[in-house]
């Protein structure tokens, strides 16, 4: 502790440094993300809503919702719906955006956080192993693990355990997140569906969501499983040849601890940063997961509006989407020069 | 050390001597043949199922209209409409699907899709992220400054929601086929490519040869192209070996979400998977774990293979350096024990 609080100095500056790296990466996607939803033929009224409207209304909701003013001016209006997080609400369905993210956004973090769960929970014990027992059959088979995971879609794997799991065995609810009468009983306190049964002590509902939520995560879980597999492998590899891994062993601490303590720790900061790399590819299985389930997440909604070319929604989306990814990066910077000094500059 | 490898490589006549000069162009493809050969253990097996794998996919695209028994979208045969979901067996080898269509055919001109849509992909993002990356490196200053941002913020966007956008955008001015998914994915990969041969330009700036070539007045067109290109790309095959498995995923994503090749155009098996989701509810297996499982061979080929060169190519991976030294045994044993 002691040791914190006299580097404490130097962690508040590099925070600083770090945080002030943010705000053009923050303005650069905002642009991106402003520009695509521009370049789209058509202005977003016309797509969500020509055909059904006349023309004289569709002037009026144009004007209603600002896509009649100069360009410079939206992305100004843009930047201010960003920092103040109210989106508006969607051309389609009236929805104000802000909703939307809160509600199906709980979803999403449900089914992230327990896919999260699931890939650590089986990635770094196997290759943990299989890195320490390099190019043994148990490496060969992390290896393979990893690599098929990896391949297969994630909208494959979840197919194949419907088909087992649901439609076979019958042990677990094919899609959904709860079944319709916990979904109208159980209130929203958190709109996370475990959190909110074991919030009201509701046995049925928690067991409901549970078995809901199995598959899904499970499905997005083994994707990022080999991620995780790949990282601790090739990275404990590399710790295992450092100097101090040597001397430790010539000092005869244990094998394990000379893998656990000497060698895992040190091979966690890579770790820890390729992770914080994977949000991306979490959310975008996300994205994928959720339409297989019909799991009520973010990117389940995503899809639904893009489809309807709401593009007031999309763009609020994927705002979201983006801003997640940049906080979560800096979140990850901020973890890893807290575990080791020698990433502060 | 160049007579015997150039001639190991070119197919071998050896009473024919090769000129040198060719030597120089071959240098990093047969310097990388020459570090494929050397795989050893998991690695080679690594190399060569995957190899295997993607050769046997490439001949079923190359070749689908002759190995296929029926055509994409056919779903009638001399008059008579094919069974509606039928199972496989039969005529139909793996069944049909609910358009009536041949999954077996589906699967097999689902590969050509797939490959024409890599091969694109991969070759627009090598074409635009390895000169950018070149020139962004070796200048400098605010471009490249501008560049690394724009590609940062493009690499940390959730990359299936950015293919997603850009095919939805290039729905109705390039239509829905090969050529807006190829672009999709390749937006997706250009950062890569970017940052990994900046990152290499940024260093062999710095070499002397770089330095000497400056010296002597190349102009930075001549110490790019005949300098620096050659010893920036080396880790080029790994990343297109991978992104090419990736870009198979994103495709079938793509395809999954409905915003993918459309059926009319070609068959893809991420649209069969769309559909193949109610199919599953019906215990209906054959229209979803044919493409699917289609997806995931060639994928885990294409990973191997990348995997594999990975091993072989990178140095902080790769155990032996050079080549495997064959001692004369018993001879010279005496004094070698006490060296």
């Amino acid at each position: 502790m002691a040791v914190v609080a006299g580097s404490s100095g130097s962690l508040r500056r590099y925070a600083l440094t770090r945080l002030a790296l943010v705000i053009p990466m923050v303005l650069i996607l905002l642009t991106l993300v402003f520009v695509l939803m521009r370049v789209a033929p058509g202005d977003p009224i016309q797509s969500a809503l020509g055909g059904k409207l006349s023309p004289a209304q569709l002037a009026e909701k144009r004007h209603a919702a600002g896509f009649d003013k100069p360009m410079i001016v939206q992305y100004l209006e843009y930047l201010r719906q960003v920092v103040t997080f109210n989106f508006g609400r969607a051309i389609t369905d009236n929805q104000p955006i802000t909703t939307i993210l809160r509600v199906n956004g709980a979803a999403t973090l449900e089914l992230t956080v327990s896919a999260l769960v699931v890939a650590l929970v089986i990635g770094v014990p196997v290759g943990l192993r299989a890195g320490r027992l390099r190019d043994s059959a148990f490496d060969g088979f992390g290896r393979l693990f990893g690599i098929v995971t990896y391949a297969a879609p994630v909208f494959f794997v979840g197919l194949i355990f419907q088909l087992v799991f649901s439609k076979w065995l019958d042990w677990l609810p094919n899609s959904g997140q709860l079944n319709p009468i916990d979904q109208a009983e159980l209130p929203s306190h958190t709109h996370l569906s475990v959190i909110d049964a074991i919030w009201d002590r509701n046995g049925a509902a928690f067991s409901d969501s549970v078995k809901h939520l199995i598959m899904p995560a499970l499905t997005l879980g083994l994707l990022l499983c080999g991620v995780v597999i790949r990282l601790i492998r090739t990275n404990i590899i590399q710790t295992l040849k450092g100097d101090y891994v040597e001397a430790a062993r010539a000092r005869g601490v244990p094998e394990r601890r000379v893998v656990l303590r000497h060698a895992f720790r040190n091979a966690l900061v890579p770790v820890v940063t390729v992770m914080g790399l994977q949000v991306a590819l979490l959310l975008s299985g996300a994205v994928l997961t959720e339409e297989t389930f019909n799991w009520p997440g973010i990117g389940n909604r995503l899809v639904s509006y893009l489809s309807n070319r709401d593009y007031v929604a999309v763009q609020g989306i994927i705002t979201v989407f983006a801003l997640a990814v940049v906080i979560i990066s800096v979140l990850i910077d901020f973890v890893n020069a807290a575990i080791d000094p020698r990433v502060r500059y | 050390m160049t007579a015997p490898s150039v001639a190991e490589s070119g197919g071998g006549s050896i009473l024919e001597p090769t000129p040198t000069p060719s030597d120089r162009r071959q240098g990093p493809i047969n310097r990388l043949w020459q570090q494929v050969k050397q795989a050893q253990g998991f690695s080679k097996w690594l190399l060569w199922v995957g190899a295997a794998i993607t050769v046997i996919f490439v001949v079923l695209a190359v070749f689908a209209p002759l190995i296929a028994p029926y055509g994409f979208d056919q779903y009638t045969s001399g008059g008579v409409r094919f069974p509606k979901q039928a199972a496989p067996g039969g005529s139909h080898w793996f069944g049909t699907n609910v358009r009536s269509v041949d999954v077996l055919s589906v699967v097999i001109y689902g590969s050509r899709t797939a490959i024409e849509v890599v091969v694109l992909a991969v070759l627009f993002s090598l074409l635009v992220g390895v000169p950018l990356g070149m020139i962004s490196g070796y200048y400098g200053g605010w471009l490249d400054r501008v560049l690394v941002l724009i590609m940062d913020a493009l690499f940390a966007f959730p990359y299936l929601l950015l293919a997603i956008v850009i095919a939805f955008l290039l729905q109705d001015s390039v239509g829905s086929g090969v050529l807006t998914a190829a672009i999709a994915i390749t937006v997706i990969y250009v950062p890569q490519y970017f940052r990994v041969v900046r990152g290499s330009v940024l260093s062999a700036r710095e070499e002397p040869y770089v330095e000497a070539a400056r010296a002597l007045g190349a102009r930075p067109r001549t110490i790019m192209g005949r300098y620096l290109f050659f010893n920036v790309i080396q880790s080029v095959p790994v990343i297109a070996t991978l992104n090419a498995a990736d870009a198979i995923l994103t495709l079938a994503g793509l395809g999954f979400l409905g915003f993918g090749i459309q059926p009319t155009q070609a068959a893809e098996w991420g649209y069969e998977l769309q559909r193949g989701v109610a199919d599953m509810g019906a215990g209906l297996w054959w229209t979803s774990i044919f493409p699917g499982g289609a997806i995931v061979l060639l994928v885990t080929g294409l990973t191997l293979v990348g995997e594999g060169l990975n091993d072989v190519l990178n140095p902080v991976l790769r155990k032996r350096s050079g080549r495997p030294v064959v001692l004369p045994r018993r001879i010279t044993r005496g004094p070698e024990e006490n060296a």
